[in-house]
């Protein structure tokens, strides 16, 4: 491990309380809705805001503990902001060498060091520039590189594809992800994106109101959600329950149908994807079928996504065609029905 | 930019504006009607006035100087530190702002003339005696017109975007170079604009200069002073004497807004 | 109909009320009543206070109110149209500001007259003598600038004595020197000996004989405009009472020769 980092922060009505190991070259996404606490854990593992208690090492150095405090920029690290926030006096080169020239590189390494991490983003030859001259993108790249180029051991990513349009999104991601993947220290990403935690993240740290509420690999945690605010962020619906046998018995009634033997407290998780959607009840194979009310829809790329209210909620995805077949408009009534072997079921 | 009606002003504002510009500027209108033209030459080359004029010029540079280096310091203290007592200090630098200045010149005896705190300890120690020196003229510009600069750094910092000084941080910057190569030049016209501020001040400056330093022609006579007592015996000499004092001032001002203010306002 | 019965009433009790008021003092009757306003010179303030308290005493409908400021600033001040019924100054040029404008009601009166003295801070730790001290280069010393009317006054002492000054400082008027003394900055500051004598224990004062070379007269006028020219005379005849120049020889000025 080569951070290591546990935590307990107050700050007016949020009470952080974290603990987060990452390893060498590992990327750990931190992943939680606006105000639980991320980047408040950013700005304790950064050093700019001293935890009420807690410890943070790196590579078996403490940064914090009781009575320890090193300084920020005693901190071999390197960060991105959301908004790449680039000096506005110094040119895109400077920018780069900046952080060399404070640790006592001189004038003329900093600068070729600078130069290769331009080269390295793809912003060669952008160096003389003003960061008022970059576009978002490119502004993005070049705090990366700042943050990159002294070598840290620890890389902190606040939000960093956030404040970009959602095409550039597409290219900086993919980007981000080669560098990461060369990147040898830890890396800690915060997002509220789940899209940036599964393609970016090796492990992912979900946090609400301050505390940990779930972790795991990426697929992991999109598969089987255990919050509401992870489940509809992955477009899952969650449906806890109690099993017994090959049925699940919701909390808020109904029952669902499951391939495999439960008991005891349990999710049922049903994907999107899963849901078919019918005029009349449907006759055949499927084994859970609920005659359930479209409260809403919203088109989400070649689909629309349904949002489906009744005795047991749900989320479906149909294809435009299927939709506008269907006639469905908010308050239509439709059966919805779901194998057996689609519902994801685990343990509570 | 150019959009009809792009430029066009909202009546509501259009009209107070024109009353400001010119309640602002008509009584310098005042002094140029008034002024004796046939005079001009004959008064600008009084033997006084080359003097009062340099000394004023170079007293509210030296004033904006010591303001820069022990006001900016200051107003970082306002605008980023935590120490106690933050409030209560702000309140107190800005004392000099409603402090008649005449009262700020005998504050001044009280603690730098030869029975003052320091400047007893100053006289017996080195020798120095402050009062009737340039150095007072100086001294009592400054206090005047540093928390002019204070303030406007002090507000320059607090709307400057802090994050770049988490940005210096994690980037290897201690707290005096990140104040050095981020701050700033992050609040540069800032710093130009109040500098600007106190040195017109300074400029302007009499009645702690007076008290202070005196008034004596090459040492501490400065062209307030000068124009002061000018009105209390030949007036015209007065008006010229002001509308000298204005034009170099403002040359001055334009000449410096071009150079420092330019990139901030293109 | 109804409004001007209702004018007949308001003016009646106007009226009804004024006898009143005039009926409660026989001597208010007859003396001076009204505002009463008078620009004097800032030298005059104490005294002049002093006298109009005295007027006001004996005359209760009398309500006076004083303007005191440097004398050059007054005289501008009325020729721009200042309602004022009295100007005392403080030397005769300022007088001559207002009478060359013609708006004195009656040819001014010296009533008193003011000599320079030199004021040190109690103690004299600068052991200042005589007029002689103001060309000792080591001495800390303020004299007033030449523009204004103790400067004109000491210039003239100095060339009258023989003696070059070495002053520290220039003052614009006199109390800003005599300041200078009470603070112990200067050694010496050549002031008047009504301003020795109002600036209290603080400051002593050392006469010398060529102040006589250059008497400053202070003259007053009733003036062409004054809105109350009844309570102005009153209080110019005050002034010039035996009354008068008591109190005025207690401030430190002297009789007019």
């Amino acid at each position: 491990m080569t951070l290591s980092a546990q935590m307990a922060v107050q700050r007016g009505s949020l009470a952080l309380d974290v603990a987060v190991e990452v390893a060498d070259g590992e990327v750990l996404a931190v992943l939680g809705p606006n105000g639980a606490g991320k980047s408040t854990l950013l700005r304790v593992l950064a050093g700019l805001l001293p935890a009420d208690a807690g410890r943070v090492a790196v590579d078996g150095t403490t940064w914090d503990d009781d009575g320890v405090h090193l300084p920020p920029h005693r901190r071999p690290l390197g960060m991105v902001f959301q908004d790449a926030l680039l000096f506005p006096h110094l040119s895109v080169a400077e920018n780069v060498a900046f952080g060399l020239r404070t640790r006592g590189h001189g004038r003329t390494a900093a600068r070729a060091a600078a130069d290769g991490w331009l080269a390295r983003v793809g912003l060669d030859g952008l160096g003389g520039r003003r960061p008022a001259e970059l576009s978002g993108g490119q502004a993005q790249r070049a705090a990366l590189a700042r943050a990159l180029v002294g070598d840290p051991a620890l890389l902190l990513l606040d939000e960093p594809l956030s404040a970009l349009d959602a095409r550039t999104r597409l290219t900086v991601r993919a980007e981000l992800r080669r560098h990461l993947a060369e990147f040898a220290g830890s890396t800690v990403l915060v997002t509220h994106d789940p899209v940036d935690a599964m393609a970016l993240a090796d492990r992912v740290v979900v946090v609400e109101e301050g505390r940990v509420v779930q972790t795991g690999t990426p697929t992991d945690v999109g598969r089987r959600p255990r919050t509401d605010y992870v489940a509809r962020l992955v477009g899952v619906s969650l449906l806890p329950g109690v099993g017994e046998g090959r049925t699940v018995q919701l909390d808020d009634g109904g029952e669902v149908a499951v391939a495999e033997e439960v008991t005891g407290p349990v999710f049922a998780a049903v994907r999107p994807e899963s849901v078919a959607l019918f005029l009349a009840r449907p006759v055949g194979s499927p084994r859970n079928v609920w005659p359930l009310r479209l409260a809403g829809a919203v088109p989400h790329g070649t689909t629309v996504r349904c949002e489906l209210a009744g005795a047991v909620p749900l989320v479906a995805d149909v294809t435009a065609t299927a939709f506008a077949e269907l006639g469905l408009a908010p308050g239509s009534e439709v059966w919805a029905a779901v194998k057996a072997s689609e519902v994801a079921v685990y343990a509570r | 930019m150019s959009r009809p009606g792009a430029g066009r002003v909202p009546l509501p504002l259009a009209v107070p504006a024109a009353l400001a510009v010119a309640f602002l500027v008509l009584p310098l209108v005042g002094l140029l009607v008034r002024a004796p033209w046939s005079s001009l030459g004959e008064q600008l080359t009084a033997p006084g006035v080359g003097q009062a004029l340099r000394l004023s010029l170079l007293s509210a540079t030296a004033a904006t100087a010591v303001s820069l280096v022990l006001g900016v310091p200051l107003a970082w203290v306002l605008a980023r530190s935590r120490i106690r007592g933050r409030t209560v200090l702000r309140a107190l630098v800005t004392v000099p702002l409603v402090l008649p200045p005449v009262v700020g010149g005998v504050a001044l005896f009280l603690v730098l003339g030869r029975q003052g705190i320091v400047g007893s300890w100053l006289e017996d120690a080195f020798g120095i005696t402050v009062p009737f020196t340039t150095a007072a003229v100086v001294v009592a510009q400054t206090f005047v017109a540093m928390p002019f600069l204070v303030v406007s750094v002090e507000g320059a910092l607090r709307a400057a975007d802090a994050r770049f000084e988490d940005v210096a941080a994690t980037l290897g910057a201690d707290r005096w170079t990140t104040f050095r190569r981020v701050t700033l030049p992050l609040v540069a016209p800032g710093v130009a604009a109040g500098a600007v501020l106190c040195w017109a001040r300074a400029l302007g400056e009499f009645g702690a200069t007076i008290t202070f330093a005196g008034n004596f022609p090459g040492t501490t006579q400065t062209m307030p002073t000068a124009v002061y007592l000018a009105l209390q015996s030949e007036p015209e000499a007065a008006v010229v004497l002001s509308l000298v004092l204005l034009a170099v001032s403002l040359a001055t001002l334009l000449l410096l807004r071009d150079r420092w203010l330019g990139r901030a306002t293109p | 109909m109804r409004v001007a019965r209702l004018l007949t009433g308001a003016v009646l009790a106007v009226a009804l009320t004024s006898c009143g008021a005039a009926d409660g003092s026989e001597d208010a009757a007859e003396g001076p009543s009204g505002t009463l306003t008078v620009f004097a010179a800032a030298s005059l303030t104490d005294v002049f206070t002093e006298l109009g308290d005295r007027l006001e005493q004996d005359n209760p409908g009398l309500d006076i109110r004083f303007n005191f400021a440097g004398s050059s600033a007054l005289a501008t001040q009325i020729v721009q149209g200042a309602p004022a019924d009295l100007f005392a100054s403080a030397n005769p040029q300022q007088m001559a500001v207002v009478t060359d404008a013609g708006l004195e009601a009656g040819e001014p009166v010296v009533f008193t007259e003011n000599v320079l003295e030199i004021a040190v801070p109690a103690g004299n730790p600068g052991g200042v003598t005589g007029l002689a001290d103001f060309a000792d280069p080591d001495l800390v010393l303020s004299v007033c600038a030449a523009a204004v009317p103790c400067g004109a006054a000491a210039a003239e002492v100095f060339e009258a004595a023989g003696i070059t000054p070495v002053p520290d400082t220039e003052e614009e008027d006199v109390r800003a020197g005599l300041t200078k003394v009470q603070l112990g900055e200067v050694d010496a500051a050549l002031v008047y000996a009504s301003d020795v004598r109002s600036a209290g224990p603080d400051v002593e004062g050392i006469p010398f004989p060529e102040a006589e070379q250059a008497i400053n007269e202070y003259p007053l006028c009733v003036l062409e405009d004054a809105p109350n020219p009844a309570a102005a005379q009153a209080f110019a005849d005050l002034v010039l009472s035996d009354e008068g120049r008591a109190a005025l020889a207690d401030a430190g000025f002297r009789p007019s020769s």
